[in-house]
């Protein structure tokens, strides 16, 4: 097979595997009773068509970001990350401690404190799967997607036994006091002039997020730990021989994926609910794979295909809202947008190679 | 605890224990192949739902179950496009697999019955009914082994006697079949099989479909033997932990039924004492709830010795590299 030249490659493909993922859900719109020109119509706008919609597409994306990134940065060492539903539940542990127990004077000094904790107790929940692959040989795969079990289970147990406030039934810790209230996003645009819709949940965590864009940029392209985990992902044999721990490596790389989507937590638990409640994860954690694949484990790339799905999210929202199609279309296509830029690729390559190639070679 | 107590653990290990048992062979012969099959769990789920609609739709069980095995056999066919035709990452493939199902399910289920993903509870032959071995009535008076009989043995539906045959059945064709010897080359060194003028690609897609019927069997059980309807994401992670049981049985199938069956009896004896009391600390539910998936990880982390998986698992098949 010809080489597709680059632009194609980290674009073209993985639009392509898009639009198939989107006609493929449009049919099954349509196969289930329902105009899928009208459901397209209400998701864009509900999504994009008002300030409103853009936050919550904006919030949903937040999430999205750290999860991507997380399982981006397993990828680049070839280790396969799903346990980011449990590692952003667990943060979000970590963040309903912080922000209970502790009397913050700042919401500035509560973020620091809370994305330190998050990102840690993200961490945290990564250590043990990254060490029974590193040093037993038990599958990642596995064991992450365990740990998302063991998670929910040991949430449960904390929030109905420990934190939940005296009298009240719902398993969730009381809200957290006034000082721990980030900003909304429509706050800080109002400040200054900007109109943006108030009550929505988009919030200053948006910029932590850009910030750890930054950071998982420089850490994977312009350092030596992100050089050693990128060669250990193309390479274990080459990369052991050149010096590199593989146990060190492969630690350190699962916990910087799980302190990533454990910051998550500082987004939708500190950011939008204001106390901890039960799976507020809401699959933030799965849909980062699928937000990695499309984004080529690029930040740019996460950036824009968070965006995307963020919208996806808010305007699946909005159908469940409006029409009798459930919400769960969005799951169908985020499977299939995994299965087209991910497992399929080479079949979409092919596709756009036949398109690109043949025709020069016409002309030649 | 008395007898009757244990002979009800076991009576309900039994039963858990089949879905276990058919996935765990379902990826034996996947992964014995050289491919892995994370999407065991997906391909559940799927013949669950199409399993339980098309049973309440025409009353017929056996219906129901031909539908939930070529509802799993579709996603088969995707997995094994992905992975052996266009030589695709197979765990990516198979985390697709899963969340289209889950998605999928709910979406037509919904649908088509309008109640929240659930399909309407099976009643009569649209159910596998419960089996009574011969001389069960006649044994139970038989100290300590007629309960045995009676109680454990007897009494299940039909796919919990298949999926007990089909593990001596799994044994003959991989390791007394032509068939099976190649199978079994070809999760090894596919290039040897390839010289030897056998077809890499047929043997694998024949592996990946052997798997989606098994998995359709397990799916099947699970919403109209077990259960008696389908519900929302009702394989709550069983794919997963027959993956788990499989290694521990190193991919072999008499070490599967072992393996399955400590799964089975696991969480039957976590439905059964929602938080158990050791007399000096109390086990909370929810760690019960977790015991499964602790368990996995624990057999996982290699505490039960050395697992060698299939030399050439995972690695799709290049002809002159």
């Amino acid at each position: 097979m010809e080489q597709l030249p680059k632009w194609a490659d980290l674009v073209v493909v993985p639009l392509v595997g898009l639009i198939l993922a989107f006609i493929l859900s449009m049919l099954m719109v349509f196969a289930t009773g329902h105009d899928p020109m009208e459901a397209l119509k209400l998701m864009v706008s509900g999504a994009l068509g008002s300030t409103y919609g853009w936050g919550y597409t904006l919030y949903y994306a937040t999430n999205f970001i750290f999860t991507g990134l997380a399982v981006a940065v397993a990828f680049h060492a070839s280790l396969f990350n799903i346990g980011g539903e449990g590692q952003a539940a667990i943060g979000g542990l970590g963040v309903a401690l912080v922000c209970l127990f502790i009397p913050w004077p700042h919401w500035t000094i509560a973020l620091l404190a809370a994305t330190a904790a998050a990102g840690l107790f993200g961490a945290l929940w990564a250590l043990i799967p990254a060490y029974l692959q590193a040093k037993r040989g038990s599958h990642i795969v596995i064991t992450t997607i365990m740990f998302n079990f063991i998670a929910a289970s040991l949430l449960n147990y904390v929030l109905v036994n420990q934190l939940r406030p005296k009298g009240a039934m719902d398993p969730a810790t009381a809200k957290f006091p006034e000082p721990s209230h980030l900003p909304s996003l429509g706050e800080i645009l109002n400040s200054v002039g900007i109109p943006f819709a108030k009550g929505t949940p988009a919030n200053v965590t948006l910029l932590v997020a850009l910030a750890a864009c930054v950071f998982v940029y420089f850490l994977i392209w312009r350092t030596r730990l992100g050089y050693q985990l990128r060669a250990f992902g193309k390479s274990q044999p080459a990369a052991v021989y050149a010096g590199i721990n593989p146990v060190k490596i492969t630690i350190i790389t699962m916990m910087i994926s799980g302190a990533l989507a454990g910051l998550m937590a500082i987004n939708n638990v500190m950011g939008e609910a204001e106390r901890l409640i039960l799976g507020s994860v809401e699959g933030a954690g799965f849909i980062g794979i699928a937000v990695a694949l499309m984004g080529r484990s690029h930040p740019i790339g996460i950036l824009f295909s968070a965006l995307l799905f963020g919208a996806l999210y808010q305007g699946g929202a909005e159908l469940g809202l409006w029409t009798s199609i459930p919400r769960e279309l969005v799951i169908v296509i985020q499977a299939l947008v995994i299965l087209f830029t991910g497992a399929l690729d080479n079949m979409v390559r092919l596709m756009v190679a036949k398109v690109l190639i043949r025709p020069k070679r016409a002309e030649a | 605890m008395d007898y009757l107590t244990i002979l009800q653990i076991l009576d309900s290990a039994l039963r858990l224990a089949t879905p276990l048992l058919f996935a765990c062979l379902a990826g034996l012969f996947s992964e014995r192949a050289g491919i892995f099959d994370i999407g065991l769990e997906g391909k559940m789920l799927m013949a669950a739902f199409f399993s339980a609609a098309t049973a309440y739709s025409t009353g017929s069980v056996w219906l129901g179950l031909l539908a939930g095995i070529a509802g799993s056999l579709v996603l088969s066919g995707i997995h094994g496009l992905a992975s052996i035709t266009f030589r695709g990452n197979q765990l990516i493939s198979g985390v697709a697999i899963n969340f289209l199902a889950s998605g999928l399910t709910v979406l037509i289920g919904l649908s088509w019955f309008k109640l929240g993903g659930q399909t309407p509870a099976l009643q009569g032959d649209a159910r596998f009914q419960g089996l009574d071995l011969p001389f069960a009535e006649a044994l139970s008076g038989v100290p300590v082994f007629g309960p045995l009989y009676s109680e454990v043995l007897s009494g299940h539906t039909i796919l919990v006697y298949v999926a007990l045959l089909c593990v001596p059945l799994t044994w003959y064709v991989l390791f007394r079949t032509r068939f099976g010897l190649r199978l079994r080359a070809v999760g090894e060194n596919p290039a040897a099989v390839d010289t030897a003028g056998i077809s890499v690609v047929g043997l694998r897609y024949a592996a990946v479909a052997i798997c989606g019927v098994l998995c359709g069997l397990a799916g099947a059980y699970l919403a109209t033997g077990l259960g008696a309807s389908f519900v929302k994401e009702m394989t709550a992670g069983r794919g997963y932990i027959a993956l788990a049981a499989l290694i521990f049985a190193k991919w072999r199938p008499w070490y599967a039924l072992y393996a399955t069956f400590l799964f089975g009896l696991l969480e039957a004896i976590s439905n059964r004492y929602p938080s158990l009391d050791l007399g000096f600390v109390t086990l909370p539910s929810q760690f019960m709830q977790a015991l499964p998936y602790i368990l996995t990880v624990v057999i996982l982390a290699g505490f039960v010795g050395k697992a060698t998986p299939p030399r050439a698992g995972g690695e799709p098949y290049v002809k002159e590299r």
